[in-house]
Formats: C-alpha cells, sequence, structure tokens
C-alpha cells in the first residue's frame, strides 16, 4: 500500500524539479544575453589619478609618440560636458584604442578593443573637467603609439 | 518599456559602420545636485558588440564618457540583414541589451 503511493509522489517530484531546472535555465540564458560581462572593467586603470599611472596601469609600458595615430578633438569646446573626439590609425593590426584627460580627476575616458576584422577607429563624446591635454593611445603589434592635442574649455563639464 | 539603446548599422562594400546610442546619465561622482549633495557615479562600464557570436568591438568606459553615450566603429564581414547584438552593463548591475538588422 505505501509502495504504491510512494510511485506518483516519485513522478511528481521529479516533474517539479524538472520545471525548477527549466526556468534556472531560461533565467541564466535571458541573463547572460541581456547584459555585458561587467568583469571586463578596468578598475585599476580607470582610477589612477595622473596619465602616467593609467598607460602603466592599462598597458604595463610607455606610449611611443606617433603620426600614424590621428586624433580629432576640437581646438576649443565650448561645453565641457560634451566634447566630440575620434581617433583613427592606418597602423596594421591594430587591437585597442585608449583615449585619456591629462586634467580630469580620473584621466582614462574610454579604453576599446579591437578585435581582427574591425577598423583602428572610434568616435565618442567624452566630459572634459577644464582646459587639458587630450590623449590617444592605439595598440598595434604590442607596442603602444600615441598623439595628443590641448583641448581649450570655457565651460567645464564636472559641473562644480 | 522602450530600449535605452538606439543603434544603426549600415553595409557598405565590405565594411559596416556602426553608429549606438545609450540612454544614461553618466553621473561622474563629482557633481553635486542644487542641495549641494554629491551625485554619486553612475555610469556605464562595459559595451559589448557582437555579430554572429563574435565580439566585433568592446567599449570599457569611465565616468568621464559624456551623458546618453555615442559611440561609432565600422568592423568587416557582415551581410545585409545580420544580426548585431549590442549590450551594456553599468556600475550598479544595471543593463540592456538590443538586436538590430544591419541595413
Amino acid at each position: 500500500m505505501a509502495k504504491q503511493h510512494n510511485r506518483p509522489d516519485r513522478t511528481r517530484r521529479l516533474i517539479v524539479k524538472a520545471i525548477l531546472a527549466g526556468v534556472g535555465l531560461g533565467l541564466t540564458g535571458w541573463k547572460r544575453a541581456r547584459a555585458a560581462d561587467a568583469s571586463l572593467w578596468l578598475k585599476d586603470a580607470f582610477t589612477q589619478k595622473t596619465e602616467a599611472d593609467a598607460i602603466k596601469a592599462l598597458y604595463g609600458k610607455d606610449a611611443e609618440a606617433s603620426d600614424q595615430v590621428k586624433l580629432d578633438a576640437p581646438e576649443i569646446a565650448e561645453n565641457g560636458a560634451v566634447v566630440p573626439i575620434s581617433v583613427s590609425s592606418a597602423l596594421p593590426d591594430v587591437t585597442s584604442i585608449a583615449i585619456l584627460v591629462s586634467e580630469n580627476p580620473f584621466p582614462l575616458a574610454a579604453t576599446y578593443k579591437i578585435p581582427p576584422g574591425t577598423s583602428g577607429m572610434v568616435a565618442n563624446r567624452l566630459k572634459m573637467a577644464k582646459t587639458s591635454k587630450v590623449v590617444a593611445l592605439v595598440e598595434s603589434g604590442g607596442k603602444i603609439y600615441s598623439a595628443s592635442k590641448e583641448v581649450k574649455v570655457t565651460v567645464g563639464g564636472c559641473g562644480g | 518599456m522602450a530600449s535605452t539603446i538606439r543603434l544603426r548599422a549600415i553595409v557598405s562594400g565590405d565594411t559596416t559602420e556602426v553608429q549606438a546610442l545609450v540612454q544614461h546619465p553618466m553621473d561622474s561622482g563629482f557633481v553635486k545636485d542644487s542641495a549641494g549633495n554629491l551625485i554619486p557615479p553612475h555610469h556605464i562600464e562595459v559595451v559589448e558588440f557582437e555579430h554572429a557570436g563574435k565580439a566585433v568591438f568592446t567599449a570599457l568606459w569611465g565616468p568621464a564618457v559624456s551623458k546618453d553615450p555615442y559611440v561609432k566603429f565600422s568592423f568587416k564581414g557582415a551581410q545585409k540583414g545580420d544580426d548585431l547584438t549590442v549590450s551594456w552593463v553599468d556600475n550598479k548591475g544595471e543593463s540592456d541589451s538590443l538586436v538590430a538588422k544591419i541595413q
């Protein structure tokens, strides 16, 4: 008698387990599809307070100035909250691009990973606290090349 | 809820030009509100672009990227009608993603 009662119980437990597993899979799958991988962020490099320390944290080596790196930024930015900046390079095998604003509280503003097949070019918009040197870094063939430009800011982008 | 992401990807020859615009406050942590209190940092950290299951571009952003960030790049190997997936995550763990057809 007890045995007969056991069977439907076990089946029901199996069904409940299957449903829970299905829901679990569905949720993790959904999460993976919806969110970028937060662990890729480089906290150490983004929290350095000087340009040199940020470059060291980012690449572990010095950059060499190169006319192969093209940095497009305005001479004068009237609004430091939105400064259009683009970087491009004709260097082969570009693997990353980084942009630093030397006088910002945290100089490293953005860095981009460039896999094979993607052009060595990026355009974005950055905040500048005040007049500052802007530095573009391009990683190519394991070496770091740089270009820089002074951008005058009339109204700072940090609200202060 | 409407997506926070606007994505335009256009093929020309063998190159696809991608422009993305994300709605996000990108609070730097250095700005005070009207009562004089610091607004805590709230900014996107990582944006990933994928085509055919492969990362074609990854952006890592600090608090110095402007509010409602814009980014443009281009890559090779995509066809008109292919899917391009973009996803972001910020320092509070909020996230969003979008799949768009390449035009």
